[in-house]
């Protein structure tokens, strides 16, 4: 029995900031769009983005795209490819003008100019002095970005497929991408969705570590359904950790804390970060601080009866200072960690916060693949923008502020691809009869297991082995076993099943089926990190300390069928303007 | 008799943009999960209609419901 099909010319897979980016383009062009979202489009993950969005507008000092490339390039420790750079630092003014035309509220200086924050790695000159640009509406940048996105994108009459989950791609035997197979959860309904462009804007897997800042719905599906499709997963091994990620919860604890005064102590009540960065101290980069408490962890100087976690201490800073500057922080503790840091410190550890692969594409969000002796043959019909892709702007280490910029620009770069592909001038191509068979076959195991594991409980499982073999710190032994372990879960994943068989939002079967995705984007990370014998950006190993450009200065690309590597070079050659050769990552 | 199917929709609806929002709603599913009284599934509906944003400023009591009849409900959020 093969379900319904319903014909678009194209379909988006995402509703956050990538998605109705590129919705809103393809809408406006009169085409016909079907965005699908598991939740409602404003509920997206994109919502929590705090910080702000960067762009070289010069409002606060002389400021330029290049300066902006240069430390894109070096904050991805040389893995991100510059062509891809240049186009999004380039673009950078222009789509956070346009969005300040849509409508989009950002914090201003008194001339009206839109005010720009410091943020850490923003510099002028190539790394000379620091300066201001990361834009923001207040504390609330991603919200105001997908407010104002999905207002646009309402006026544009874009359709919103709301409560539905993409389920596997569709492609024909040319390899060519038809559209999608998806369940719509209120009636449990599966139906084809087909189109002539499919977009996938699924945003991040951070949920497939214990430690994470991701909200749950953070599975990978995006990932999973390339992956199942034939379609390498490129520098999965990368995974940026924020520091401070409240123990147990995962929620974020923001650099201001420690901007304001805020230490790190461990076990002994010591001051650690002096001994690893006496200039900076706890104010280190991201990936510093992470790394020093890794090691203060794995050496036995780690707080609590787990000795797993290390402390932020912000008492000395008086009631006075915490009350006012730092209100929401204590409303978190008390909340996710039980302690009011007026009094006692907070239990903290380095956290899972951004993916930096995924699904390999070029600037336009076609997505690429080798083939026929290329190492970037275009996959017809399909594109990908937002942090399920990997143009590669952010490399082995994304800079902080470029992930919404990364969503707009590549969401919209990816409409305007498609627009100017004159659809509507073309058919539909027919859909091969299997269309939808290995999703049918998925909800058909499920539904016919009688018996079998817990989803949560194979789920939680890979969150922990993850958590234990593929953190801030990784080396040989830790990692061949982690594989070991990962892909035992994934043949435990195969025998899960639910007592929950009804069909109305069942919450259970949908995490069933993310299920699948959490474990292609685990079995991409660990086998990728494994394999990549050197330390760069994200990816930092004790036994192999330091970065190998000889060996290493290329983009990893992984398969699911045969849990195979492949590997194709940086692009390190600039659109217009003249290279930035590697050299060493000092700040 | 409590619909589930209800119950069914609204916990897929507490999965949201905010792991802050995220962990509250599941903790308070947790605890009080199938004997939820219709009354108060259709108040929770209501706050899960709110953006992430204004919602954890509520259950963080950085702000209060406009609608007094919605207090009960942000004060139990409040407590999970
Ligand atoms: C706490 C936090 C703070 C951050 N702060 C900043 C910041 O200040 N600046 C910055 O640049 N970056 C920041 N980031 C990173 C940035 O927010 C994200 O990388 C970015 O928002 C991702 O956007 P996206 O559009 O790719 O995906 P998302 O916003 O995650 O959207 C994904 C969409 O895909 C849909 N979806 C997923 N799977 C399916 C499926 N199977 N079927 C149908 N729909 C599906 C979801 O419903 C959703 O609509 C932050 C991240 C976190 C966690």
């Amino acid at each position: 029995m093969s379900p319904p099909v319903r014909r678009f010319d194209a379909i988006i897979v995402g509703a956050g900031g990538a998605g109705m980016r590129a919705s809103l383009q393809l809408a406006e062009a009169g085409l016909s769009v079907a965005v699908l979202t598991k939740v409602f489009p404003t509920r997206s993950h994109t919502v929590a983005a705090q910080g702000g969005i960067g762009a070289s507008l010069g409002n606060m000092s002389e400021d330029s795209w290049l300066w902006h490339m240069y430390d894109t390039i070096k904050g991805s420790d040389w893995l991100g490819d510059q062509d891809a750079i240049e186009y999004m630092c380039k673009m950078a003014p222009k789509v956070v003008y346009e969005l300040e035309h849509f409508g989009m509220p950002f914090d201003r200086n008194p001339d009206g100019t839109i005010y720009q924050r410091p943020f850490g790695g923003h510099s002028a000159n190539f790394g000379e002095k620091a300066v201001q640009r990361a834009c923001a509406a207040a504390d609330r940048t991603g919200h105001a970005l997908v407010h104002t996105l999905y207002q646009r994108n309402v006026r544009a009459r874009t359709q919103f497929f709301v409560e539905w989950m993409a389920l596997d791609l569709v492609r024909d035997a040319d390899g060519e991408v038809l559209g999608v197979v998806a369940l719509e959860m209120e009636t449990g309904e599966v139906m084809v969705l087909q189109a002539k462009a499919t977009v996938f804007a699924t945003g991040g897997a951070g949920r497939i570590f214990a430690a994470s800042t991701n909200a749950f719905i953070n599975t990978g599906d995006g990932l999973g359904m390339a992956a199942r499709a034939g379609i390498p997963l490129e520098d999965m091994e990368m995974w940026q950790f924020h520091p401070t990620g409240v123990a147990g919860a995962g929620v974020l604890i923001t650099e201001g804390v420690r901007g304001e005064g805020g230490i790190l102590l461990n076990s002994n009540g010591e001051r650690f970060m002096e001994r690893y960065a006496p200039n900076l101290k706890d104010l280190a980069s991201r990936d510093v601080v992470s790394r020093s408490m890794d090691q203060e962890i794995k050496e036995g100087r780690g707080c609590g009866p787990e000795k797993d976690h290390v402390l932020l201490k912000l008492d000395h800073l008086g009631p006075e200072v915490i009350i006012k500057r730092l209100p929401s922080i204590r409303e978190i503790a008390i909340k996710f960690a039980n302690v009011d840091p007026i009094r006692e410190p907070i239990p903290v550890v380095p956290t899972i916060h951004y993916q930096m692969g995924g699904i390999p594409t070029n600037v336009h969000g076609q997505v690429v693949a080798p083939a026929g002796g290329s190492p970037n043959e275009i996959v017809p019909g399909f594109y990908a923008a937002g942090e399920c892709a990997c143009v590669s702007v952010h490399g082995a280490n994304r800079l902080g502020t470029n992930s919404l910029l990364d969503i707009v620009v590549f969401g919209r770069a990816a409409g305007d691809f498609i627009v100017a592909q004159n659809l509507k001038a073309q058919a539909h191509k027919p859909l091969p009869r299997d269309a939808a068979d290995r999703s049918l076959a998925r909800l058909a195991r499920l539904d016919g297991a009688k018996s079998g594991e817990r989803v949560p409980d194979v789920a939680n499982a890979l969150r922990k082995e993850m958590q234990a073999h593929c953190g801030v710190y990784r080396n040989q032994e830790l990692l061949s076993e982690g594989v070991r372990k990962v892909m035992e879960l994934d043949e435990r994943s195969k025998r899960v099943a639910i007592a929950d068989h009804s069909r109305t939002f069942n919450t259970a079967r949908v995490e069933a089926l993310e299920l699948d995705n959490l474990m292609e984007t685990a079995k991409a990370t660990i086998v990728s990190a494994e394999a990549r014998r050197e330390s760069r950006g994200a990816q930092a190993r004790s036994d192999y300390p330091s970065r190998d450009d000889v060996n290493w200065l290329k983009h990893t690309l992984w398969y699911s069928e045969g849990n195979r590597l492949d590997y194709k070079p940086v692009n390190l050659k600039p659109l217009t303007v003249d290279s930035f050769p590697p050299k060493a990552r000092t700040y | 008799m409590m619909d589930d199917r209800r119950l069914a929709r609204l916990r897929w609806r507490c999965r949201r943009g905010m792991l802050e929002n995220d962990l509250v709603l599941g903790r308070f599913l947790d605890a009080r999960g199938a004997s939820i009284t219709e009354d108060d599934m259709a108040l929770l509906d209501r706050l899960l209609d709110m953006t992430d944003t204004d919602l954890w400023d509520l259950i963080a009591g950085r702000a209060e419901p406009d609608d007094a009849t919605l207090a009960p409900m942000v004060k139990a959020l409040r407590t999970s």
